[in-house]
């Protein structure tokens, strides 16, 4: 691939100029922003109720949870994070190969934070640590009563933040493979804010999944 | 409100460009429009077939047509179809979408590839959904209750998750009439010279951005609960049944605003239209629907009444449920008074919205009724409240997009709907609709409980009327297909403003140009300016 320094983006045809379009982007986005803080919210709903109810099964299913891991994936995500926003202003300062480099950085931690969960979930799925009807873990703590239902919730938060995750890569190669067609610049950044906006929201349901989930008990 | 009327008017945006592969990946929401318009069109025969089939299978007592197993399908495609496919993107995805960048003198929605992408998540939905007929079908009724939809046929799951996808649809919708609103008005079209049918649209929007989300996680974790078992809904593994009816109320209440506000929105439009006179209250109904919309995500519970909540919190939802009478009463008040001493012309669109004034009203008085908790428990789950949501979404819902579809029709197409075979359609609809549903609020206080596929032979003379009037409603809306798709191809000729409008799609050409408008409108007073 290589630098096309000529490009130059066009607001689409019913916005008045390019800060028009970046200010509806943006609202857009924010708006979506809500909607997936709703669809999480109902997860968190029903953790804060079954917490209430059965508050032994997160004590005793949090001790099956490496905490190690789950700070590991902390930290990568916030890091993440962090080059994410460099990415934005290496854009706005007309760095190009900063662009890159963090996108490529961010990218990265994505995919470490993939291969810590896909870890975990592989020993979960040996020990037959799995959700409701199919829990087959024979050890002493099976004997807490209603102890599935910790990992119901368990692999529906982090599957479906994993999914979020996923698709937040997606994402970002997207932008890496637009940056090096040099779309990005000063002028000319939106997607860049926008994917980023929509990965520090990923990063933030993580830090409220990592205590409630791994550091409850 | 200004704006030119010359243009080359041999250019517009159903000829802008051809083939069907321009329709299938247009941008411009004048054509996505229509796109719904097919697609919800052709549901709601689907949904109103099924219909037909259950009042004649409750024609006598005992098996008519079908034995119970299909009948309880039949019972839940109809509800699934009207509710995910017809009703909810009925107006705002159909005429919304159609109408409301024209009003604010906008060239289109603020993100068209996402409204595009939104038809295409109600189509693959309504595919996914459709699969649940290889598999025995579903038949839990649309509301998907726990624990028997874990424990019935595989058919649910198709239906779930494609109700899931469908819900993308919604969402897509609302984030980018949010947007649009907020972000693309013409210069000058501040948010109180609006038309109410775009408040209408905007409080529509903001319940299905906040409320959507939490149906698709509740679908989510009921597929879930059938693929994976994860318990949390199945008491036999430690869950709460009642935890999912609470989930799916806290959607699905505000669903039926999301029905309904925009209906009104168009009664709005209807009503100062025809009756050549500057709206009644203006600020009134404006703040009503925002009012309505902000009440309606703390009353979920009056569907829950006799299911074990607290009654403390029966109490709490009773009181808040009637609440939603108040800026309901405001609105219809508006209109009446919109009407008094105008200079009304009964065209087709204000029977319908005339209609639309008189079964609302009795829908929503009976909803008065079954907020009351002692009453609910007598009639809780019984025809009275079948007949009275049918009052509200049939007689409130559908005939305003009748009357919508009736009086944007000229804009749409550039031709005129025959007024005369409009007003027969009316009649039929109305008539057939009261001949089907009242008799059903007297079967209700009868006891006969819904959903049932039997009945007491005590209720097979009214049940007889009420197929009856099913016939009626039928027979009106295939007319009334008849009657659109005659006046698409030989209607006679429609001028811009053929109603004598005033909001700004009627300042344009009919049917508009690819931009909307020729010059750029610039609006100076606000929307209603008759007298």
């Amino acid at each position: 691939m290589s630098t096309d320094s000529t490009y130059e983006h066009h607001p689409a045809h019913h916005f008045r100029d390019a800060e028009h379009e970046v200010e509806a982007s943006k609202f857009g986005l924010w708006l979506f922003l809500c909607t997936e803080i709703l669809m999480f919210g109902g997860l968190f709903v029903g953790y804060a109720i079954f917490h209430a109810m059965y508050p032994e099964i997160f004590i005793a299913g949090s001790k099956f949870l490496d905490w190690r891991l789950g700070a590991l994936n902390t930290v990568i995500l916030l890091i993440s994070s962090f080059t994410v926003v460099m990415a934005i202003h290496s854009a706005q300062t007309n760095n190009k190969k900063w662009v890159l480099i963090n996108l490529y950085i961010t990218l990265a931690c994505a995919a470490g934070f993939m291969i810590v969960k896909y870890i975990e979930y592989s020993h979960k799925i040996h020990d037959g640590l799995l959700p409701g009807k199919f829990f087959s873990y024979t050890g002493a703590e099976a004997a807490v009563q209603n102890l599935p239902l910790y990992f119901s919730f368990y692999f529906m938060m982090t599957g479906l933040h994993g999914s979020h995750v996923l698709a937040g890569m997606v994402l970002i190669s997207w932008l890496i493979y637009r940056a090096h067609k040099g779309h990005f610049g000063p002028k000319y950044y939106t997607p860049v804010e926008c994917v980023g906006l929509f990965w520090h929201l990923v990063d933030l349901i993580w830090i409220y999944l990592f205590p409630l989930l791994y550091l409850v008990g | 409100m200004s704006a030119t009327t010359t243009h080359d008017s041999s250019k517009n945006y159903i000829n802008h460009e051809s083939g069907i592969l321009s329709w299938l990946t247009t941008l411009d929401h004048k054509r996505i429009g229509l796109l719904y318009m097919w697609t919800v069109l052709t549901f709601f025969a689907i949904g109103g077939f099924y219909a037909m089939l259950i009042r004649t299978e409750l024609f006598t007592a005992g098996k008519t047509i079908v034995d119970a197993g299909t009948y309880n399908q039949f019972m839940t495609f109809h509800g699934a179809i009207m509710v995910f496919m017809v009703i909810i993107p009925g107006v705002p995805a159909f005429l919304g979408n159609f109408v409301l960048p024209l009003q604010l003198g906008a060239k289109d929605v603020a993100f068209p590839r996402v409204n595009l992408l939104s038809w295409y998540c109600l189509i693959v939905g309504a595919a996914i959904a459709l699969c649940s007929l290889f598999y025995n079908g579903a038949d839990t009724g649309w509301t998907f209750y726990t624990p028997y939809s874990i424990d019935t046929d595989n058919g649910t799951v198709w239906l779930v998750l494609g109700a899931f996808v469908m819900g993308f649809s919604s969402i897509l919708t609302g984030l980018n009439f949010i947007a649009t609103v907020h972000k693309l008005r013409a210069p000058g079209m501040t948010f109180f010279r609006m038309p109410l049918f775009v408040w209408g649209l905007y409080s529509t929007a903001v319940l299905q951005v906040l409320a959507t989300p939490v149906l698709g996680i509740t679908l989510l974790l009921l597929a879930a609960e059938r693929i994976l078992g994860i318990g949390i809904f199945d008491p036999d593994l430690g869950g709460d049944p009642v935890l999912f009816q609470h989930f799916f109320w806290f959607y699905s209440h505000p669903a039926v605003y999301i029905m309904i506000l925009p209906a009104m929105g168009i009664v709005s439009e209807l009503i100062t239209a025809f009756s050549r006179k500057t709206i009644f209250g203006y600020k009134a109904i404006a703040f009503s629907s925002i009012g309505i919309a902000a009440v309606s995500f703390f009353v979920w519970g009056h569907h829950m009444f006799v299911s074990g909540q607290s009654e403390v919190a029966g109490i709490v939802f009773s009181f808040i449920t009637m609440l939603v009478g108040v800026p309901t009463a405001i609105k219809t008040f508006n209109w009446v008074a919109t009407m008094f001493q105008g200079s009304v012309r009964f065209d087709a669109p204000l029977l319908f919205a005339m209609g639309f004034l008189f079964l609302f009203t009795i829908g929503g008085v009976t909803g008065i009724f079954l907020a009351v908790t002692a009453m609910d428990v007598h009639f809780h789950d019984t025809y009275f409240v079948v007949a009275h949501f049918h009052y509200v979404m049939v007689g409130g819902t559908l005939m305003a997009i009748m009357g919508g579809l009736y009086y944007w029709f000229p804009k749409m197409f550039g031709r005129m709907v025959s007024d005369f075979w409009a007003r027969i359609t009316f009649l039929l609809i109305f008539i057939g609709f009261n001949v089907t549903f009242f008799p059903q609020f007297i079967l209700g206080a009868m006891g006969m409980p819904r959903r049932y596929y039997d009945y007491l032979p005590a209720y097979e003379s009214l049940n007889k009327i009420s197929t009856i009037g099913a016939w009626t409603i039928g027979t009106g809306f295939l007319i009334a297909l008849g009657v659109i798709i005659y006046a698409m191809k030989k209607g006679e000729k429609a001028s811009d403003n053929p109603w004598g409008a005033k909001t700004l799609e009627w300042q344009t050409s009919s049917p508009p140009p690819h931009e909307n408008f020729i010059n750029d409108p610039v609006v100076t007073a606000g929307p209603y300016e008759y007298r």
